[in-house]
């Protein structure tokens, strides 16, 4: 089975202060720490589980600077047996249609049963990238993957897609097909030193703009249906009361509070 | 503009929130825009959600077919596309949803149509329409424009529009011929399958002590269980926790795991991301410990 995983490189801000471009148009990256996308980690076990089972060869396709290289040769040293990174300043501003069909230039002549993607990146929160390059390859999707399951030389794959509540849809997909998948449906493992070192020594293609039959219009802004006009940081209407000071201090504090408002 | 179109959620035999939440919001900008709105109803026997929308709407365009009663996006794909074509509404208001997550990317994508997902905020200044969404977690905000055309097609984050009874706006119901031909192979609903029940329904405790991230460490753990022992609550967790495999599944709260309305809620290392949120807003008092101050669970913390 043939795989292609699309990863993106993003910044950790989960416990990161942010400040916004002066440009109003992004964030200031300096400082930040950059790792694989979340989701994504999963989408890359997923396919050397697969890839365990039923043989084939991954490929691993981002959308990204220099930078990025790093977490393509993660997924080198994981297994994937092929990098590529797609990098051009021109597709600066490209929104998810148009990442999508950027991706989908540099997949459509491969040999693939399946394409694998994150469900969304932890830095923009879209969605939208994987079921939006499933349309433009003209294939079968499911979004939300929380397992899979097929049989050797099987066409077909089911899969349960997570719901809310708890629930599972189970379904029946034909291949080629993506899948976004979400976290938690496997144990990412980690790269063994001999893997990294393995990696090291692997060749990342670097493909640009000219090197796909796509127009200049196709992609960054031109090529986009909607565009960001300015961030902000969002005003917090919180009525939090803030304790701060010693473990004692506060949680003596709290108890206090919790008599009064006889909360429990 | 086009009239409004509201895409109604529904799954084993109930309408979700979210439908109603959109629906609120669609009346505003209907109002706004002196535009019709519509609930778009695909079902199989959906007459009482039909009775029920008509009174949210100015019309409820009901699509029958038994392929339609359980959700499955390349049918619903189908049917859109060709009522969407037909039609020509100038917004496709749908939830950012298991649902909407799986349809409106390809949908967009197959009629050539602008698409911001998992909008929080939707407005039309002088005429433009612009959405507002979060970033980075919910740390950031953004305003996004859409490309001119005739539909605009919008997820709407699930609770993040507030749904108020109004006067019943008494839509008539009309059911237009289903599209649909052939049975689509390529894609088969097989069955739905409830996650598996433990030892302990958090959705009961009046006190929960859930875990996030922040607590870094599996080995961590206990003194938090110790904590929710003592206070006479149950140990919850949130999405990355469970992933994890520090909790089991049924410990998790959020849109993808259990609603919570406990008296108490202890928030222990949880950043608060909003699929963490909706699950226990709702929380009478909500406690939360975290070294980040700009952690987006201080917006919902008492």
């Amino acid at each position: 089975m043939d795989i292609v995983v699309c990863v993106k490189h993003v910044p950790d801000t989960t416990e990161a202060e942010i400040a916004i471009r002066d440009d109003g148009r992004g964030i200031k990256k300096e400082g930040l720490v950059f790792d694989i996308n979340e989701a994504d980690n999963y989408a890359i076990e997923e396919a050397l589980l697969l890839k365990e089972e039923f043989d084939g060869a991954i490929t691993v396709l981002t959308v990204g600077p220099p930078e990025a290289d790093e977490t393509l040769r993660m997924c080198l040293a994981k297994g994937a047996d092929q990098a590529v990174r797609l990098t051009d300043e021109r597709f600066e501003g490209s929104d998810g249609y148009a990442t999508a069909r950027i991706l989908a230039e540099a997949i459509k002549d491969m040999d693939y049963d399946l394409v694998l993607t994150g469900v969304q990146a932890d830095d923009d929160g879209s969605a939208q990238v994987g079921v939006t390059l499933a349309e433009v390859l003209g294939i079968p999707h499911a979004a939300l993957v929380v397992s899979t399951e097929t049989e050797e030389d099987e066409d077909r794959m089911t899969v349960h897609r997570e719901l809310e509540g708890g629930l599972h849809e189970v379904l029946e997909i034909e291949l080629p097909a993506l899948l976004t998948i979400q976290t938690g449906i496997n144990e990412p493992r980690y790269a063994s030193i001999f893997g990294i070192r393995k990696a090291m020594k692997k060749q990342i293609e670097v493909l640009n703009l000219d090197d796909l039959e796509l127009a200049e219009e196709a992609v960054g802004e031109a090529g986009s249906r909607t565009s960001l006009v300015k961030l902000f940081i969002p005003v917090v209407t919180a009525q939090a009361t803030i304790l701060e000071g010693s473990p004692e201090e506060v949680s003596g504090e709290l108890v206090t509070i919790f008599k009064n408002e006889g909360v429990i | 503009m086009g009239e409004i179109f509201v895409l109604a959620e529904h799954r084993q035999g109930e309408l979700r929130d979210v439908t109603f939440e959109m629906l609120g919001k669609g009346q505003e900008l209907a109002v706004a825009m002196d535009a019709p709105l519509a609930a778009v109803l695909l079902g199989h026997n959906v007459d009482d959600f039909a009775t029920e929308l008509a009174r949210h709407a100015n019309q409820v365009v009901v699509v029958e077919d038994e392929r339609l009663e359980h959700f499955n996006s390349a049918v619903y794909q189908q049917v859109l596309a060709q009522l969407i074509t037909e039609r020509e509404p100038g917004l496709v208001l749908i939830g950012q949803s298991a649902q909407g997550m799986d349809l409106a990317p390809s949908l967009a994508t197959q009629l050539g149509l602008p698409l911001v997902t998992d909008c929080v905020g939707l407005e039309f200044e002088d005429g433009q329409l612009l959405a507002v969404r979060e970033m980075y977690g919910g740390k950031v905000s953004a305003r996004v424009a859409f490309k001119q055309a005739n539909t605009y097609l919008v997820t709407a984050r699930q609770a993040a529009f507030p749904f108020e009874e109004g006067e019943p706006l008494g839509g008539e119901v009309i059911t237009v011929g289903s599209p649909l031909t052939e049975e689509i192979a390529y894609r088969r609903f097989i069955e739905y399958v409830e996650a598996a029940v433990g030892d302990v329904d958090i959705t009961q405790a009046d006190v929960v002590v859930a875990v996030g991230r922040g607590i870094k460490e599996v080995d961590n753990l206990p003194l938090v269980e110790k904590l929710a022992k003592a206070m006479g609550g149950v140990l919850a967790g949130s999405r990355p926790v469970v992933d994890a495999g520090w909790l089991p599944p049924d410990r998790q709260v959020g849109q993808s795991g259990k609603t919570v309305k406990p008296k108490l809620y202890l928030a222990v290392g949880v950043s608060g991301a909003s699929q963490h949120v909706v699950g226990m807003k709702a929380s009478s008092t909500i406690v939360a410990i975290n070294k980040d101050p700009d952690a987006p669970i201080f917006k919902v913390a008492h």
